[in-house]
């Protein structure tokens, strides 16, 4: 860096991109213009649809088949890369302009060694040759802060977890010294400590080598955490651009606005989440009262344990070797009781066995050991495949965390509803059905006329609407909600929390919420299970377990979570 | 009071598409970009009719001998010629259209079914549903499978119902592996899970869940595996079993020709042989074609 001044690296002006489908040319991008500067952060935030991955897929000119660059300018120092021949874009891509992507797993080769293929790409841009490409690999390793670089170099991808992983598509991005990082959501799907140990490490590396960094998010808190800059986009629009802080302070633009209320920050409550407009904003939030200690709970679970013990192989030469491998249990002898009328909070990272818990509770798996009383009967002893036909299932159920996973694609939204309704709740007729449908479709204010749409064609919160209707449809007592908006919109999210509090009031439901979320878990629960490693760390209320917790590892997960300065709204 | 499933712009831009005239829209924009499927849906269409009305169509009666005008050359009273006996050749092409088509029709529905069957079953139980059916499977790939059908029906004996039984049992295993992967899949989706909330056992779950979704890719398998039916079907008739002569079949037409193309009646086989090939080109450009409809990646 031998000039002191600060130098334009890329500059966008106008740029409009265009994607072919059969109803002719759709317009992902229109107008878009920023630049970024030497050793500056700028973050592009917008919702699912907002174009801020096509914008940054345009600047590496990787767009897919049928979408091409309409109009505009992109500079890179000078360089026009919009007409830039591919041999000129091959060396731009990696060498000047670095991308790391959504899902690192699968950016790296499943069946090359995660070092060779950093050589590799060393190799490949001529930064290194030979031996030295290796050892330079593992010194980016170290770099990445990976443990033990010379055994992690012989490690496949397979091998590490995500976190890991990440870490290396970073060192791959990093490996020929690029002067800008892309990073397209770089930590959806991470759990937030690790989330927040990948940030800071890009943080600091994109400092040491004063290089500027794109960070791609729809996470406010996280933009604000690591953005010098921000531009908020929404449908293909750059509606404001702004630097961080004012942002925050000072939103300009409506839906910018909209955008941070409904972000969950510590002080906001579940109806200031909701848009300036919408009528329930002023409606108290629901506080149903739960009943004291002193009724017997609703479910007691009392040393429940599930180990995912591998079949032993059938060749005795394997035999010894696959048994010393067994893993720990992935829930480890717990025990907590839930009351009638509750909403529980059950957190911790991925892995920690938290989902392996619901579907334990919900008799989808069977537990290796322990209890589950369920209105005073031990539930456990039926086997999960005999559970469909036992009286209890209709009272069990369950909100699944990706609306599009959950629902079948060949059936309606009014199939998908109705279906659990003819089975178990005893209404039988066509029409008594489709009423009972409609019924739910209002409950969770979902408009009649979407019924007989596909899930295709539904939105992420319509979508999130079909579930909880059908999970509500057998009228539990007993919800458990698996990271209900996990896979939503912040906007769509706060929308569909205030429906589950409502819902929970109205129907009387006891809810078991499972998120990695604390700051949804504590709009919506009044007690909270932290899990770690398949064992209950700590429990306890809400509010005191957020402000003072216990245990090292609450707190840290507390302290990982980015939270977005307090919004003035 | 405000909507609010509205309230939120981005809940509300969903496409709409109604049902059937979406589905045709789509199908014709996914094929026009291979105009060749047309032609392919056009000559489907020819069969089909020469199936159906084959016999009233035509112009003479397939059986009739007449040992005065045996082996003609094609002209405008016999387009095809005619054969050692004096047959048309062009009607009895005609008219085998529809035996051949049955039975390969037949015969594809049985292996469609018993394999669907198999295959989502294995696919969604596992353990040793699986390990046995695939097993079996694999025993039945693991025949040269036109030895395994010839074996089959001299087996069981030479009838038409015998040929659709070989050719259906050869089959089967393209099925069952297409339906147990795709029933492999999503053996742990949400979808899954929340039918077993929802009551559903483990058969109700295959039928009604996993074989609406593993459907697509095996009706392109139907369609690519018409042809192949037809050509063991022809095949089997060729070398003596099944069909017997003097029905008009394609494979006994060729079979019978082939003994006069050294002295000089090419017509007999050609024919029968263009008829074969033309409908087995047909069905695998139509499961080309299908494959192209229900694939996603193209819909956009």
């Amino acid at each position: 860096m031998s000039a002191p001044k600060v130098r334009r690296l890329i500059n966008v002006d106008g740029l409009t991109v265009e994607f072919a489908t059969r109803d002719g040319f759709v317009t992902a991008v229109k107008d878009v213009s920023f630049k970024l500067d030497g050793g500056e952060t700028l973050g592009i935030v917008g919702e699912s649809g907002s174009g801020k991955s096509v914008t940054s897929y345009a600047l590496m000119r990787i767009l897919d088949d049928n979408g091409r660059i309409e109009k505009g300018d992109i500079a890179y120092t000078g360089i026009d890369l919009v007409t830039a021949d591919e041999r000129a874009m091959r060396d731009i891509r990696g060498r000047e302009i670095s991308m790391i992507f959504q899902n690192p797993r699968s950016a790296l080769n499943p069946i090359r060694k995660v070092g060779k293929q950093i050589a590799d790409v060393l190799r490949q841009h001529g930064v290194a040759a030979g031996a030295a490409a290796n050892t330079m690999a593992i010194e980016f390793l170290d770099t990445v802060r990976i443990r033990e670089p010379e055994k992690r170099f012989h490690a496949y991808p397979h091998e590490l977890s995500g976190g890991m992983c990440q870490r290396v598509v970073i060192a791959l991005a990093l490996a020929c010294e690029p002067r800008v990082l892309i990073a397209d959501e770089p930590t959806t799907g991470l759990d937030v400590t690790t989330q927040k140990t990948i940030l800071d490490l890009v943080r600091d590396l994109t400092a040491a080598r004063g290089m500027s960094m794109v960070l791609i998010t729809h996470d406010l808190g996280l933009a604000a955490e690591y953005c010098d800059r921000l531009i908020v986009m929404k449908s293909g629009v750059v509606v404001e651009a702004a630097s961080a802080k004012q942002l925050f302070r000072n939103p300009a633009h409506p839906y910018t606005q909209a955008l941070i209320r409904a972000t969950p920050r510590r002080e906001a409550n579940l109806r200031s989440l909701l848009p300036a407009d919408d009528v329930r904003r002023d409606a108290p939030a629901p506080a149903p009262e739960v009943p004291g200690a002193d009724e017997a709970p609703l479910i007691s679970v009392s040393g429940l344990t599930k180990s995912f013990v591998p079949t032993p192989s059938s060749l005795p030469f394997f035999k010894k070797r696959s048994l010393d491998d067994a893993p720990p249990p992935a829930v480890d002898q717990i025990s907590f009781d839930i009351w009638r009328g509750e909403s529980v909070g059950l957190v911790g990272e991925s892995g920690c066995g938290k989902s392996t818990t619901s579907l334990l509770l919900m008799r989808l798996l069977d537990p290796t050991a322990g209890k589950i009383i369920f209105e005073g009967e031990n539930i456990a002893l039926t086997p999960s495949a005999k559970f469909p036909r036992s009286p209890h299932r209709p009272k069990l159920q369950m909100v699944f965390q990706d609306p599009t996973d959950c629902l079948n694609p060949r059936f309606t939204a009014k199939q998908c509803i109705a279906d659990p309704i003819a089975r178990l709740s005893g209404i039988s007729g066509r029409k008594a059905i489709g009423k009972r449908v409609e019924e739910l479709a209002d409950n969770v204010r979902l408009p009649r006329a979407l019924l007989d749409r596909f899930p295709h064609q539904l939105s992420g919160g319509q979508k999130a609407r079909v579930g909880i209707a059908r999970a509500i449809a057998l009228n539990p007592s007993f919800l458990v909600l698996d990271e209900p908006t996990a896979a939503l919109d912040v906007s769509v999210q706060a929308v569909v929390l205030n429906l589950l509090a409502d819902l929970r009031q109205e129907l009387k439901l006891t809810y078991l919420f499972v998120s990695h979320d604390l700051a949804v878990v504590r709009l919506l629960c009044n007690r909270v299970i932290v899990m770690r490693a398949g064992k209950i760390e700590e429990t306890g209320e809400t509010e005191a377990l957020m402000n003072n917790p216990k245990s090292p590892y609450t707190a840290g997960l507390l302290a990982a979570s980015p939270v977005p300065p307090a919004a003035l709204i | 009071m405000a909507d609010p499933a509205s309230a939120v712009s981005t809940e509300a831009n969903a496409p709409v598409q109604p049902g059937n005239a979406g589905f045709l829209r789509r199908s014709f924009y996914v094929l026009s970009s291979n105009p060749v499927s047309f032609i392919a849906l056009g000559a489907f269409g020819l069969i089909i009719l020469a199936g159906i009305f084959g016999p009233s169509l035509a112009p003479y009666d397939p059986l009739f001998t007449n040992a005065s005008r045996a082996l003609q050359a094609p002209s405008a009273d016999h387009w095809f010629g005619t054969d050692q006996l004096g047959r048309d050749v062009f009607s009895r092409v005609l008219v085998a259209t529809r035996l051949d088509l049955l039975i390969s029709v037949i015969a594809v529905a049985l292996s469609f079914v018993v394999g669907a069957a198999i295959g989502t079953s294995a696919g969604y139980y596992g353990g040793w549903i699986d390990r046995i059916s695939s097993r079996l499977i694999d025993t039945i790939m693991a025949f040269p499978l036109f030895v395994l059908a010839m074996g089959i029906v001299a087996a069981l004996g030479n009838s038409i119902e015998n040929i659709i039984y070989a050719t259906a049992i050869i089959n089967v295993p393209f099925y069952a592996r297409v339906a147990r992967a795709e029933a492999n899949i999503r053996r742990n989706a949400g979808f899954i899970q929340a039918a077993k909330l929802g009551g559903s056992g483990g058969i109700r779950i295959i039928a009604m869940q996993l074989f609406p979704n593993a459907l697509p890719p095996m009706m392109v398998q139907a369609s690519l595996n018409l042809g192949w039916a037809i050509l063991n079907a022809a095949g089997l008739s060729f070398i003596g079993l099944g069909v017997q002569p003097p029905t008009p079949e394609w494979g006994i037409m060729v079979a019978e020709g082939a003994n006069f193309i050294v002295s000089g009646e090419w017509w007999l086989a050609l024919f029968p042989g263009a008829a074969l090939m033309v409908t087995v080109f047909t069905f695998n450009l139509m499961g080309d074609a299908l494959r192209d409809i229900v694939d996603p990646r193209k819909r956009t």
